[in-house]
């Protein structure tokens, strides 16, 4: 519909004036691309998923969750060892991690608001979630693996402790800023000391919300492979020894995935499988107690 | 929920009286249940607990600055500001030369960016502005499952399923409808930079999106209601009041995906090829920084071999945080409460 410039045109004038055949259809088109991206984008998550349970699924037999692995080529075997590992090594990453992460979202929130020193502390957090996995792997080999003169799961643990405390932190921190100032003052009218507000009161009101943060951490460091690749270098056999190589689900993954066999390529896809139930059931889990939480009805 | 937080703390400040005090009446109010002092200590313990649990943010921030700077000190001597632009990678004679390495970097991280921005924005603008309601929140958090699926499982995928696609059909297709660019030349492997890409793109979908609708969030609802009145249709509203005012974050959610692929290391180097080549085509094979390290670190002999890789990796953490921190500028540019002014 060709529109004169020239006269005044009031709103009135374009009360049933349709909107041009052109206008329409790049409306049109660009609904139509934007719907495409999403099947686009939702494809390879499905390719990912399909895969994963096509393939693994059937690989998965009381062998594979009870055996360790048998020489290369060899039928049979399993990555028990690589599920012990990955969990004894995420157990000792936890330990490190959550405290630190924790205690740090504790002073950000608590003394460290609005102070230039809070400031510093929270943009390095945030720094340091940026890092590449990797690198946190050259550093956590520099400190634990060279003065320790051999790869160890305490420096899996380690490396994968330094990637969870910046997610922690940040989480513990937004969660302790959404308890309500009264319900410390409350507290301390009682005369409650401050730190044991901060642990019973505060702390205790966010739980869920601090959860959801530590979970959101494990799972973001239970799948890597990249910091363990020469930190806890992977083991063919059991071991709980802190400052031994140990195996990990992520690790034997990949070793399978790259090896020429097919049964290792069979027992990658299963072990994959286990992995990526392991996260989404952690996910899962702290949407479940991001819902019906504490925290809700603090607020 | 405060009651019930409340539950029964221990309190260490004055106590309500016991029954049978108050019943006895005076000999309570003689004999105080603490002492100030106690309480006094055990704050500022707490207090220097918690800085040295923040202060440990740093520490780690530093030891990592400190560990690369040392570490990649003889090489830094060795080769200087050489060592960015010299192909040789020669650990047999000593020779390190990291150019193919940042060149595979730039090259697949730019192709990823090319495949997932334009798909990154399209989602967030579908999840925003057009879904139905009931299905946002579904779609938002399917297309964020993406971005919880480990690196080594995208990279097995990528290996059995991908490369075989891109061998069989994809890149036969590409090299005879597109092969006057050059870019799609040479033999087929299905793995190389291409593959490499694609995954990298898969990966840093969810990234990009989730922060553009973040920001997409941010823009008042009275800018896409005037745009709206002015008999906008709705792309007009979306672009001119929505997209326009949320550029900057855009921007930054952007530049924050281009941090993660930088430094992706596993489903990368499953993929790549892992040859320090420099070829032109994207079916060729090539490597990337984050994989040098992550396939020869443990196997380095010699201590020149050792410090040039972590060369390698001091790079990497310096350019990833460069753009990690532009990036978090823009998005809070635009989410900072004030919607950023298009004065372009």
């Amino acid at each position: 519909m060709p529109e004169t410039t020239t006269k005044i045109m009031l709103p009135s004038d374009f009360a049933d004036a349709p909107i041009s055949l052109g206008r329409r259809g790049l409306n049109a088109l660009v609904t139509f691309a934007a719907l495409g991206a999403v099947v686009l984008v939702l494809l390879p998550l499905a390719a990912v998923f399909g895969y994963l349970i096509y393939k693994g699924i059937g690989s998965i037999n009381l062998a594979f969750l009870t055996q360790i692995p048998k020489p290369p080529g060899e039928p049979g075997g399993g990555m028990a060892n690589a599920i012990g590992g990955s969990v004894y090594i995420l157990l000792i990453a936890s330990s490190f991690g959550v405290p630190l992460g924790i205690g740090a979202g504790i002073y950000l929130s608590e003394y460290g608001r609005g102070t230039r020193f809070g400031n510093l502390i929270r943009f390095t957090a945030d720094v340091l979630n940026g890092v590449p996995s990797i690198i946190v792997g050259i550093v956590a080999y520099g400190l634990v693996v060279l003065s320790q003169g051999h790869f160890s799961a305490l420096a899996g643990g380690v490396a994968l402790a330094i990637m969870m405390v910046p997610t922690i932190t940040r989480t513990t921190e937004e969660m302790l800023l959404l308890v309500p100032q009264i319900v410390r003052e409350a507290a301390y009218g009682l005369g409650v000391s401050r730190w044991r507000t901060t642990l019973s009161i505060t702390l205790r009101t966010a739980t869920s919300g601090v959860i959801t943060g530590v979970m959101l951490a494990f799972a973001r460091v239970a799948g890597e492979t990249a910091p363990l690749l020469f930190t806890a270098f992977g083991n063919q056999y059991w071991n709980w020894k802190i400052n031994q190589p140990t195996a990990a689900l992520s690790l034997q993954i990949f070793t399978y995935a790259i090896s020429p066999f097919d049964e290792w390529h069979r027992q990658a896809w299963a072990g994959a499988l286990i992995l990526i139930v392991l996260i989404v059931a952690s996910v899962g889990a702290v949407r479940l107690v991001a819902n019906r939480g504490m925290l809700k009805g603090a607020n | 929920m405060a009651n019930r937080a409340l539950g029964e703390p221990r309190l260490t400040g004055p106590q309500p009286l016991p029954k049978e005090a108050v019943a006895v009446g005076t000999q309570a109010a003689a004999k105080p249940l603490i002492t100030a002092g106690d309480s006094r200590v055990a704050d500022r313990a707490f207090y220097f607990a918690m800085l040295g649990c923040a202060l440990s943010v740093i520490g780690i921030v530093g030891l990592i600055v400190y560990e690369l700077i040392t570490k990649s000190n003889l090489s830094w001597h060795a080769f200087g500001w050489r060592f960015f632009f010299r192909s040789d990678w020669d650990p047999v004679n000593d020779q390190f030369g990291a150019f193919p390495f940042v060149y595979g970097t730039l090259v697949s991280s730019a192709l990823a960016l090319l495949i997932a921005v334009p798909l990154a924005i399209g989602v967030a603008v579908y999840i925003t502005e057009m879904s139905p309601r009931g299905l946002r929140g579904a779609l938002a958090f399917t297309t964020e499952l993406l971005a919880a699926i480990p690196s080594v499982i995208y990279g097995l995928w990528a290996i059995f399923v991908l490369v075989p696609l891109l061998r069989q059909y994809v890149q036969p297709f590409l090299a005879r409808y597109f092969g006057w660019t050059t870019l799609f030349e040479g033999p087929p492997y299905g793995i190389g930079m291409l593959a490499a890409g694609i995954i990298l793109a898969i990966m840093v979908v969810p990234i990009i999106s989730s922060i553009t609708r973040e920001v997409m969030t941010a823009v008042p609802q009275q800018q896409r209601e005037a745009v709206l009145a002015l008999g906008a249709t709705r792309w007009e509203m979306i672009r001119t009041g929505v997209l326009r005012n949320a550029r900057a974050g855009i921007a930054g959610g952007v530049i924050l995906g281009l941090g993660r692929a930088l430094g992706e290391t596993m489903a990368v180097t499953m993929v790549i090829g892992n040859r320090p080549e420099i070829a032109k085509s994207l079916f060729a094979p090539g490597y990337t920084m984050a994989s040098v390290i992550a396939n020869e670190f443990s196997e380095a002999t010699g201590d020149l071999y050792l410090s040039a890789l972590v060369e390698v990796g001091l790079a990497l953490f310096i350019v990833t945080i460069i753009v990690n921190i532009l990036a978090q500028f823009l998005v809070w540019t635009v989410t900072r409460g004030t919607p950023a002014r298009g004065n372009a």
